[in-house]
């Protein structure tokens, strides 16, 4: 069984079926993410609707060769304005909880001890294994509601250390005033036109991430995985093997 | 976690949180003073919009540059967006080949004046090769040639009390700039588009460059400047037209 929070705590804890799984921090920054994770999408998606075309480089517009147009209206004004609004404060609000989690997770070492896989997670019959579970939507057993499987944390991993820096850098480059005082945003990012259509991209992985998430925790159990991110402790009377 | 904890834990919160709204009461204050509240800062998308504006401000206190680029670079199409004003008296000034457009400039000045377009353009010329995205998302590069803000704020001498430079155009745009940014070294008044006169479509015969906001910041068919200590009484008091149609008067981004 791979590394759980509670095999550090007393084997009396442990083997309770209230013992806490999440930590609180963990679930107030998850739930203050998912309100500016969803803020951050809907003003989004308002944003785009101005100009639903895609470009690469530096530049782009009406009358240059775009790399995608989306079957979308283009709508100035209503969403496009509140959105943008929105959208930065709700940035604020991801940004802040990101940094208190991404930090609290490096000092209480929550990243090396439940997100990095553990012993044995990474070979070949394991991952496959998992896969596979996935693949044909196989309930968890009881006890994964205390640790997470290889996928899980392959794919916390990559938006926590990928794809949401990845959304601040080139968001940060679309920014000119940031991009006046920290032109390499922009610059790594290949030019303001390819920063819109990365970070356009990532969203989209993103929200692909929430949706099988979201799915997984349904397939798990809605009710007490949900419970379990807000009281903390699993419940449903299980007890923990 | 037992009870006793928690409850020492909600206590100190309570007491972090009162001492959080005692503090951003003084440090609004002292924020405002040096000039880190945007005009807009009321609603609910004020702290956001605060937060941003004064973070950006801090950042760029040292007067950072925008990129600027080589000739090779300029875009083929400079897209326009929206329509020059088809109304008197903006047709008739431009009939007349903006002869009889001045550039009139008031508020907190010295030296109240109105420059004829030939004056202006016998002031020390500035010209640069900027990136300019649109809020929509489209964005091109193009060269400009005018004369710096700065150079004419020099010239009608604007007072030391002065805080917002406001922008009066011939369409319902009108906008406004800290000082700040009205005296960036990127901030001009142009003249020329891709060495041409400024075209209407693009603004003429004057329109305003602010280098490191979004376009909606660059007043097109400019003719006065209005100095002031504060945007409470100018139109809605927001600083802009732009916060009636949604978007912020802050347009760093």
């Amino acid at each position: 069984m791979a590394t759980t929070y509670l095999e550090a705590g007393s084997i009396q804890e442990a083997s309770r079926p209230d013992a806490a799984r999440f930590s609180l921090l963990v679930r107030i920054t998850h739930w203050l993410n998912t309100i500016s994770f969803v803020a951050l999408v809907v003003s989004g998606f308002g944003i785009l609707l101005a100009h639903p075309r895609f470009y690469w480089g530096e530049t782009g517009g009406l009358g240059t060769p775009s790399i995608l147009d989306l079957p979308l209206p283009f709508m100035l004004g209503g969403p496009s304005g509140w959105g943008r609004y929105m959208h930065f404060q709700a940035a604020w609000l991801c940004v802040l909880t990101g940094l208190l989690y991404a930090i609290s997770g490096l000092v209480s070492q929550h990243f090396r001890t439940n997100l990095l896989p553990a012993k044995g997670q990474l070979s070949v019959s394991s991952l496959k294994s998992d896969l596979w579970n996935h693949l044909r939507f196989k309930k968890p057993a009881a006890e994964e509601a205390y640790s997470y499987n290889i996928l899980q944390r392959l794919s916390y991993l990559a938006v926590v250390f990928i794809l949401f820096p990845l959304m601040i850098w080139t968001g940060m480059a679309m920014s000119p005033a940031v991009t006046s005082v920290f032109p390499f945003f922009v610059r790594s990012s290949g030019g303001y036109e390819t920063a819109r259509t990365i970070h356009f991209f990532a969203a989209n992985l993103l929200v692909l991430f929430v949706l099988i998430h979201v799915a997984m925790v349904c397939l798990a159990g809605f009710v007490q995985r949900t419970g379990a991110m807000i009281t903390g402790r699993v419940s449903g009377g299980r007890v923990r093997p | 976690m037992s009870a006793h904890v928690s409850r020492r834990k909600l206590i100190t919160t309570g007491l972090t949180a009162g001492a959080g709204v005692t503090g951003l009461g003084v440090a609004a204050k002292i924020a405002d003073h040096y000039g880190l509240i945007p005009p807009d800062w009321g609603g609910i998308w004020g702290p956001g919009e605060t937060l941003t504006y004064a973070t950006q401000r801090l950042l760029m206190a040292s007067g950072s540059l925008a990129r600027e680029f080589n000739r090779s670079e300029v875009s083929k199409v400079v897209p326009v967006s929206g329509p020059q004003p088809k109304t008197d008296p903006y047709q008739r000034l431009r009939a007349g080949g903006f002869a009889d457009w001045r550039l009139t400039t008031d508020g907190l000045v010295a030296r109240p004046s109105a420059f004829s377009l030939a004056e202006i353009k016998r002031m020390p010329a500035k010209t640069q090769i900027t990136h300019q995205a649109c809020e929509e998302g489209w964005s091109f590069i193009a060269e400009w040639t005018g004369v710096p803000l700065s150079y004419v704020m020099n010239l009608v001498g604007v007072s030391p009390k002065a805080k917002f430079v406001v922008f009066w155009p011939f369409d319902e745009s009108w906008d406004s700039l800290d000082l700040p940014d009205a005296y960036h070294a990127q901030t001009f008044l142009a003249y020329n588009l891709n060495g041409q006169d400024l075209p209407a479509d693009h603004g003429a015969p004057l329109r305003v460059r602010v280098a490191r906001q979004l376009g909606y910041k660059s007043v097109k068919y400019l003719h006065r400047l209005t100095f002031v200590d504060s945007l409470k009484n100018v139109v809605d008091g927001r600083g802009s037209a732009a916060p009636a149609a949604g978007y912020s008067w802050y347009a760093g981004i």
